[in-house]
């Protein structure tokens, strides 16, 4: 399975990842030897086979509901402590909206 | 330090021929001169270990039970969260993270009498199987200190095998926890699936990460991980399946038992390898363990699956590293979709940004049924060959790692050639079910060597008989 440098792109913004023009190259060679190992699995018959969607869960599907009530939260002081920018009780980012 | 154990701890505390203040401040001390060797620890806590240790020492001032784990010094990896403790997980997006609250994890250990000493090196957002991919620079193996102590928790079986920790916790998703503990030659475990709180763990693949303890017995793995095992209404995945009492089930009797040896793993061994864990065998048939050959046909196509589940999944749980809420966000202006792209790009490592690439590709528009869907159902096959192989057998022997410890260096330019490494550890995480590795010898080189044990859902209880009767046989 081949790669191209332009699908690598794509998969990038996708990702909301800003590659540069040589880690493209590269990315493109990896991605391309990891999937040539992946279609492997294409030796399988796999119809009739059910996904495995759940790792263990024998139990109803409401077993692990909780009580829903009112508990303590972060406060916002706490929930801002590592934003690299804020303000006024607020994350802040780069401007969104032009007036 | 190294000659001490959980028990041996707990009678010098309540023969009061130390304190657990004397000995959290020598625990401390003596990591912080060792850690140049190994660069396994990231963050030293002594603030918060000492704080711990004088309760402790109250408790039993006071002639109240200082519970399981008192005064026990323990290293954590650094993806489990430490409220008001640096937890980076080997990132820079994370270099100056403090949460702002402690996983389950964390509590009970503390609640046990534990004291954190210090947070450990491991590969970024744990991806890796070498600890080469930190962003703090990698770990050395104690043993062999120009060789890799394994990964992604490598810092935390560096600090246990070099006695600077007494236990510690790592995470375990394709094997985090059983290769380090292989290469470095301490017990490794890896509990069922949902055994464990997840709650503070930093997520990197949901539906395999494990918090799994390192020790330098069975013994007191068993009992780290019966205090912090159990059901947590913060962890919805967690099992509400009752925690036995591991230790009290350790008598050293195996007669009987029915062991596993899968065929497809003792193919494809290094001979260094594979002459120690046969040796292992027949110790264990000495024990009275029958010992019988299986087959787990599916075996092969274990890696192909795990890099397709576990990435997919990782693409979905890095996303909240946006430079908005708690990573760092780079310098560059623009727009808002430029600082996530530029943010992400300056903040993640090779390996991250390689498997956040592979796990959006293969989720991505038309290739889902393909890859995805394909994986999920190839992974309910490699776990329906588990469930068979234990209709036959109680427990399944295998090898944890087709090579010892290799060289700093020597696979970082080879993704793939590192992944296939993975091969024996992945199924187990595949298929939920506990599984651990107890050191079995070393190489002529003098390489520690892992054997690996793995049992039925749940039922760690003989797991842990199996490697504690295999300890005791052959020490």
């Amino acid at each position: 399975m081949k790669i191209t440098d332009q699908e690598v792109r794509r998969v990038a913004e996708l990702a909301s990842l800003a590659l540069r023009d040589d880690e493209v190259e590269k990315m493109a060679e990896d991605l391309s030897n990891i999937l040539t190992h992946i279609e492997k699995l294409n030796e399988l018959d796999t119809s009739g086979v059910e996904p495995m969607a759940q790792v263990l869960f024998d139990a109803e599907e409401t077993a692990t509901l909780r009580e829903d009530r009112e508990r303590p939260s972060l406060t916002n002081e706490e929930a801002l402590a590592n934003a690299p920018v804020s303000g006024s009780g607020y994350f802040k980012v780069p401007r969104v909206i032009e007036r | 330090m190294r000659q001490h154990s959980i028990s041996s701890i707990r009678e010098g505390l309540l023969r009061k021929e130390f304190s657990a203040e004397e000995l959290t401040r020598e625990a401390l001390e003596f990591a912080e001169k060792e850690n140049p060797k190994t660069n396994a620890y990231l963050t030293f806590s002594a603030v918060r270990a000492i704080a711990a240790a004088e309760a402790v020492d109250r408790k039993i001032a006071a002639g109240e039970d200082p519970g399981p784990l008192a005064g026990v010094p323990v290293a954590v990896k650094d993806v489990i969260v430490t409220k008001g403790l640096r937890t980076t997980c080997g990132s820079k997006l994370l270099e100056h993270y403090i949460p702002p609250y402690d996983a389950t994890a964390i509590k009970r250990l503390e609640a046990a009498g534990g004291v954190i000493i210090g947070k450990t090196n491991c590969d970024e957002f744990a991806m890796g199987s070498s600890n080469e991919n930190s962003a703090f620079g990698p770990v050395r193996n104690p043993v062999a200190l120009d060789r890799v102590p394994g990964g992604s928790s490598g810092g935390s079986a560096a600090a246990v095998a070099q006695g600077t920790a007494v236990v510690a916790l790592g995470s375990d998703t394709g094997g985090s926890v059983r290769q380090p503990a292989s290469f470095c030659g301490v017990v490794g475990v890896t509990p069922t699936y949902g055994r464990v709180s997840r709650y503070g763990l930093t997520a990197f693949a949901s539906s395999l990460d494990h918090i799994g303890p390192f020790a330098r017995s069975t013994g007191d793995a068993a009992t780290l991980l019966a205090a912090i095992a159990g059901r947590d209404e913060m962890d919805a995945t967690s099992a509400a399946a009752p925690v036995p009492n591991y230790v009290a089930a350790l008598d050293g009797n195996v007669r009987g038992l029915k062991i596993g040896l899968p065929r497809e793993y003792f193919s494809g061994l290094s001979a260094e390898t594979g002459d120690r864990v046969h040796a292992a065998v027949e110790i264990l048939k000495k024990l009275g363990c029958e010992a019988r050959d299986i087959s787990l046909p599916h075996t092969e196509y274990a890696i192909a699956t795990y890099y397709i589940i576990a990435t997919a999944e990782a693409s979905a749980n890095l996303a909240r590293y946006d430079g908005v809420r708690y990573t760092t966000r780079s310098a560059s202006t623009g727009t808002l979709t430029e600082m996530y792209r530029e943010t992400r790009d300056e903040g993640f490592g090779a390996e991250c940004k390689r498997r956040i690439m592979l796990g959006t590709y293969v989720l991505s528009a038309g290739y889902y049924d393909a890859y995805y869907l394909k994986g999920q159902k190839v992974r309910a096959l490699i776990a329906k060959d588990y469930a068979e192989a234990f209709k036959q057998v109680d427990a399944i022997v295998a090898p944890v790692s087709p090579v010892p410890a290799f060289k700093l260096g020597e696979k970082v330019d080879d993704p793939v050639a590192m992944y296939l490494a993975d091969i024996y550890t992945v199924t187990g995480d595949l298929a939920g079910i506990p599984c651990m590795s107890v050191p079995c010898g070393t190489t002529p080189d003098g390489l520690p060597v892992g054997l690996q044990i793995l049992t039925r859902h749940f039922d760690e209880t003989t797991m842990f008989r199996v490697a504690d009767a295999y300890e005791r046989a052959s020490t």
